[in-house]
C-alpha cells in the first residue's frame, strides 16, 4: 500500500500551529531569563565561602541533573498540589523549565567563574572592592563570555525539552501537533511539520544568542 | 477501595525500572555503533558523506526527542514495518544517541594533533587504516569521560518514551498514580529511582575526567 502524503490538510490549522509556536517561544523566553538568573545566583552560592549554602545548591544541581525533565514536570504539576501548591499548566511548565535550566546553568556558570585567574580577584580586592563588587565587576563578565556557547546549547536543549510540556496540557507546539493529528488523522505530516518548526526555532535561537554574545562580549574575550 | 502499601508501589516501580535499564542499554549500545559509523562519515575525506553526517547530527540535535519518537512511531508503518512502542522507542533513542555521541566523538577526534594525520598519511596509510591504527586509539582515551557522562542523558531520555506508550518507570508511575492518587509520593519515588541510576554514572564520569587530567 502506497501512502500518499497530504500536507495541504495542515493549512486549515495554521492558527493552531502559530499559537503553539508562540507559546513555545514564550515559555522559552521567560524560563531562559529566570533560569539564567537562578543560575548566576546558584553559581555565586556554589562558589561562595559559606559552606552550607554551597552544599545545598550542590544537592539541588545534582538532583535536577540526574532526573528526567518529564518527571520533574509531573512532580511539580501532579505532586505539588498535595502540598497545597496548585499551578496552572503554563505555570508548572515555566517553573519546571526554570528549575531545570537553573541547575544546568549553575554548573555551566560555575565552570566559568572557576576559570577566573586568581590575580584578577586579588587585583579587585587590592582596589578596595567588596566581595559582591568583585563578583559583579571582575568575575561575572569574563565568566559569562567564556561559557556563552555552552549556555546557548543548554537553552536550546531546554527549548526542545519543553515539547514534553504537552503532557500536562500546556498548549505549546507539540500540544498543537497532538491536537491537529487527532482532528485530521495525518500524524506523520503534522509531526514532520512540527519537527521542522522546532528545528527552525533551534537554529534561530542559536543565531540570536551568537549575535547577543558578539554584542555583549565584543572585546574578543569569548574565545578561550 | 484497595489500599496500596509503600512496598506495593515501590516494588512495582522497580519492576518497571528493569525496562528503563534495558532500553537504556539497547539505545546506548546500538547508538554507540551507529554513532561510530556516523563519526567515520563525519570526518571522512568524502565531502557528500561528511555533509550527510553533519546534516543528520544537526537535525537530531535541533529537534525534540519527543518529535523524533513520534515520527519514528508514525513513519515506520508507512514503509511497511509493523511497529510497537518497544521498537519505536529503541529505534528513536538509538538515532538520538548516535547523533549526540558522533558529535562528542568528533570533538575527541579533532583533539588528536594534526601531525598524527599527516604522519600516518605519509606512511601511505589509507583513511580506514589511519582511523583504525592512529586516530581512534588516541581519541578513545579522551572520549571515555564525556561518553559516560552522556549515558545519563540516554537514561533520562527513556522517560520520554513513556509518552508513546512504552511502559517503563515513568509510565508505571503514571499508572500507579491513577490507581493510588498519591502523585507526590509516586513521582517522588520515580525521581529517586532515576537518581539512583544516573548519579553513579555522573560520578564515574567526573572521576574518569579527573583521572585523565592527572595522567596527562
Amino acid at each position: 500500500m502506497a501512502y500518499s502524503f497530504d500536507f495541504s490538510s495542515l493549512l486549515d490549522y495554521t492558527p493552531v500551529l502559530v499559537d503553539g509556536v508562540a507559546t513555545t517561544v514564550g515559555l522559552t523566553a521567560v524560563s531562559t531569563v529566570l533560569g539564567v538568573a537562578l543560575g548566576v545566583g546558584g553559581a555565586a552560592a556554589r562558589t561562595s565561602t559559606v559552606k552550607p549554602l554551597a552544599v545545598v545548591v550542590g544537592a539541588y544541581v545534582e538532583l535536577i541533573r540526574n532526573t528526567p525533565f518529564l518527571v520533574q514536570l509531573f512532580f511539580i504539576f501532579f505532586g505539588l498540589p498535595s502540598l497545597g501548591i496548585r499551578l496552572a499548566e503554563w505555570q508548572a511548565a515555566v517553573l519546571a523549565m526554570v528549575v531545570n535550566l537553573g541547575a544546568y546553568s549553575t554548573e555551566i556558570i560555575r565552570a566559568g567563574i572557576e576559570a577566573t585567574p586568581k590575580g584578577q580577584i586579588e587585583a579587585g580586592a587590592s582596589l578596595g572592592m567588596t566581595g559582591p563588587q568583585i563578583f559583579r565587576y571582575v568575575v561575572l563578565g569574563p565568566a559569562m563570555a567564556k561559557i556563552w556557547p555552552a549556555l546557548t546549547s543548554q537553552i536550546v536543549i531546554v527549548m526542545l525539552g519543553s515539547s514534553v510540556c504537552s503532557q500536562i496540557a500546556a498548549e505549546e507546539l507539540s500540544f498543537a501537533a497532538n491536537f491537529i493529528q487527532s482532528r485530521n488523522f495525518r500524524p506523520f505530516e503534522v509531526y514532520f511539520l512540527a519537527t521542522a518548526l522546532y528545528l527552525a526555532l533551534a537554529v534561530a535561537l542559536r543565531w540570536i544568542f551568537s549575535l547577543m554574545g558578539q554584542r555583549m562580549f565584543a572585546k574578543g574575550v569569548s574565545r578561550a | 477501595m484497595l489500599n496500596f502499601t509503600l512496598w506495593d508501589i515501590l516494588s512495582n516501580l522497580l519492576l518497571a525500572a528493569r525496562w528503563t535499564v534495558l532500553l537504556s542499554l539497547i539505545a546506548f549500545v546500538s547508538g554507540g555503533i551507529a554513532g561510530l559509523l556516523l563519526l567515520v562519515a563525519r570526518v571522512s575525506p568524502v565531502p557528500p558523506l561528511r555533509l550527510a553526517a553533519k546534516l543528520f547530527i544537526e537535525v537530531f540535535q535541533g529537534t525534540p526527542l519527543l518529535m523524533q519518537l513520534f515520527i519514528v512511531f508514525f513513519a515506520l508503518p508507512l514503509i511497511g514495518i509493523e511497529t510497537s512502542a518497544w521498537t519505536s522507542a529503541a529505534v528513536g533513542l538509538t538515532l538520538f544517541t548516535a547523533a549526540y555521541l558522533a558529535e562528542i566523538w568528533r570533538g575527541c577526534v579533532e583533539a588528536v594533533p594534526k601531525g598524527q594525520w599527516e604522519a600516518s598519511a605519509s606512511l601511505a596509510m589509507t583513511f580506514p587504516e589511519q582511523m583504525r591504527h592512529v586516530i581512534l586509539p588516541q581519541a578513545l582515551r579522551i572520549a571515555v569521560p564525556p561518553t559516560v557522562g552522556f549515558s545519563v542523558q540516554v537514561v533520562k531520555g527513556t522517560a520520554v518514551t513513556s509518552i508513546i506508550g512504552f511502559v517503563e518507570v515513568t509510565k508505571a508511575g503514571t499508572m500507579i498514580t491513577n490507581a493510588t492518587f498519591q502523585p507526590f509520593l509516586v513521582y517522588g519515588l520515580v525521581g529517586l529511582i532515576y537518581f539512583a541510576l544516573c548519579y553513579p554514572l555522573s560520578l564515574s564520569a567526573k572521576a574518569l575526567e579527573r583521572k585523565l587530567n592527572v595522567a596527562r
